[in-house]
């Protein structure tokens, strides 16, 4: 045996995808995974440069140009399809040939499927094969990690929907406000709602922003608290719009003295980034009536008590009166106007 | 214990015997939930008494149980993503016998909080091998059991297997390979048809 035949033989089992070239580029022998790649093509006696487009480095239209290189990395793609990438080093050899050794790198997920290889067309030391079992298992791993993610983001979601606190001020929100009202109509009362209205709150969000703006919200929310009793339910129900029920609590005059000093808390002057914003509140109450009407009865109808506190001047605190239903004008939802 | 070991049996429970029953065997246990995730960890006792309660409501004993489990993981459609990652251990069968002790890496590579118990296989002639299986998951030996079973089928390989019983939470399985090619077996690409 020659010393080129041994070497074939060698590198055939060493690098399954080597080419022997000769002094003028020919591929003088070529392993048995490229000779697979082109079935029904010899490869061997084909033109290296004729074979395959190098890309890095490009522009080189010469055999002799190419053995110039100083470190021998190659980055090519046969010239037919499939124009299968690959990278390799082409090292010569003393007789003016050189042996070049190729691998997929980054395109043997395709050249697997183009060329149906299997483990044997690696040779043994190859991380071809590890690369595609990691390549299938991350991504059944990754497919299971994003289903658990939908799973969880539905979940959060369901959530918040059935959740009962406003997360900026800490008060019940429009869900539970309904909840409690509900239960409150149903048993027939008797209470009182106030639908409480934060004049000029826009102004501060507009010219201070929106950090001072929940300032001021939190500010109002903790304020409610304080007024009000343990048993009565405060509830942030819009931006800027807060609704307290007051079970079994009645009586016009305590009302009304409940209502007076929540807008002159709300009113007295504070601070917020060495400003100080005019804050003010109207205030409009329902108490419910014998029987207690509905629920979006008793809503519109502290709707209309605050309206018309809003056009009284603000910082208002009125009780519903059934003449309001007369001359109050059509509104759309529980908006307050002014704002 | 990972929950996609627990998933697992939840799946194959499901597919075999119906979803009501799974469901029974969970009420059974006094969990709230039937449903285990794939992705989250689960507390041991909780994952046991779940097979306990599993057994308990076919009427089959574990070994059994576990033995078709391994069966199912490499045969049923839905696994065939396991049925895969097993298939890259090797050319032939023989060669996936030798990868074995890898198993618990490749699963590692997989996903990392995956914990499989060590495997080693020895060769005492040709043909003939003895399957350990380290501690740390009760029962892992059954699985291997019907594991190796299918995984044989696949290869197309014929095998005869004796569970050997326990030794100091240790697991053995005895394995002859009687025909490296008995039937055709199933075809495995390297490329997968996605």
């Amino acid at each position: 045996m020659t010393d080129g035949a041994k070497l074939q033989v060698i590198l055939d089992r060493l690098c399954p995808m080597h080419l022997i070239l000769d002094a003028k580029g020919q591929i003088a022998a070529a392993g048995p995974t490229l000779q697979k790649m082109r079935p029904g093509m010899a490869v061997v006696g084909e033109n290296f440069l004729h074979l395959f487009v190098p890309k890095r480095p490009r522009a080189v239209t010469s055999f002799a140009e190419l053995m110039t290189r100083q470190t021998g990395e190659l980055h090519l793609k046969f010239r037919d399809p499939p124009e299968t990438a690959m990278k390799g080093l082409i090292v010569p050899l003393g007789d003016g040939g050189a042996v070049v050794n190729l691998s997929f790198g980054i395109a043997l997920f395709d050249a697997v499927r183009d060329y149906d290889m299997t483990g044997s067309d690696f040779a043994g030391t190859d991380l071809a094969i590890e690369m595609l079992y990691l390549m299938e298992a991350k991504s059944a791993a990754m497919e299971a990690s994003r289903q658990l993610n939908i799973k969880l983001q539905g979940a959060r979601i369901e959530a918040e929907e059935q959740a009962y606190t406003d997360t900026l001020t800490g008060l019940r929100n429009r869900r539970a406000m309904d909840h409690v009202l509900d239960r409150l109509v149903d048993a027939g009362g008797p209470f009182a709602l106030m639908h409480l209205d934060l004049d000029r709150f826009k102004a501060i969000n507009d010219t201070l922003g929106h950090p001072a703006g929940d300032f001021v919200l939190r500010r109002v929310a903790r304020i409610m608290l304080e007024e009000t009793r343990k048993t009565d339910t405060v509830a942030r129900v819009g931006g800027d719009e807060f609704v307290i029920i007051l079970d079994r609590l009645v009586d016009r005059n305590r009302l009304d003295r409940m209502a007076r000093r929540l807008i002159a808390r709300i009113q007295a002057p504070i601070m917020v980034k060495g400003q100080a914003p005019r804050v003010s509140a109207s205030i409009g109450t329902v108490i419910s009536g014998q029987p207690a009407g509905s629920a979006l009865q008793v809503l519109s109808q502290a709707d209309m008590a605050l309206y018309a506190a809003k056009r009284a001047g603000r910082a208002r605190h009125m009780f519903y009166h059934p003449d309001m239903s007369v001359s109050a004008e059509p509104r759309q939802g529980s908006s307050a106007p002014g704002g | 214990m990972h929950g996609l070991i627990n998933r697992a049996v939840q799946t194959f429970v499901c597919n075999t015997y119906g979803p009501d029953r799974w469901r029974r065997a969970s009420e059974a246990a006094g969990f709230g939930t039937a449903d285990f995730e794939a992705m989250l960890d689960y507390d041991d006792t909780r994952s046991l008494a779940m097979l306990d309660a599993v057994c308990a409501e076919i009427g089959r004993p574990q070994e059994d149980l576990l033995e078709d489990l391994g069966t199912h993981l490499v045969s049923h459609p839905q696994f065939e993503a396991v049925r895969r990652l097993l298939r890259f251990g090797g050319v032939t069968y023989v060669d996936f016998l030798n990868s074995l002790d890898d198993l618990p890496g490749r699963a590692r590579l997989a996903v990392a909080e995956l914990d499989l118990p060590q495997l080693e296989l020895q060769e005492h002639m040709p043909g003939l091998y003895t399957l350990t299986c380290m501690p740390g998951l009760p029962g892992f030996g059954s699985v291997m059991m019907g594991l190796l079973r299918a995984i044989a089928d696949d290869y197309g390989a014929l095998v005869m297997l004796d569970h050997r019983g326990r030794l100091d939470g240790c697991e053995a399985i005895s394995i002859a390979l009687v025909d490296t090619a008995f039937a055709e077996g199933r075809r495995f690409e390297l490329g997968s048809a996605e």
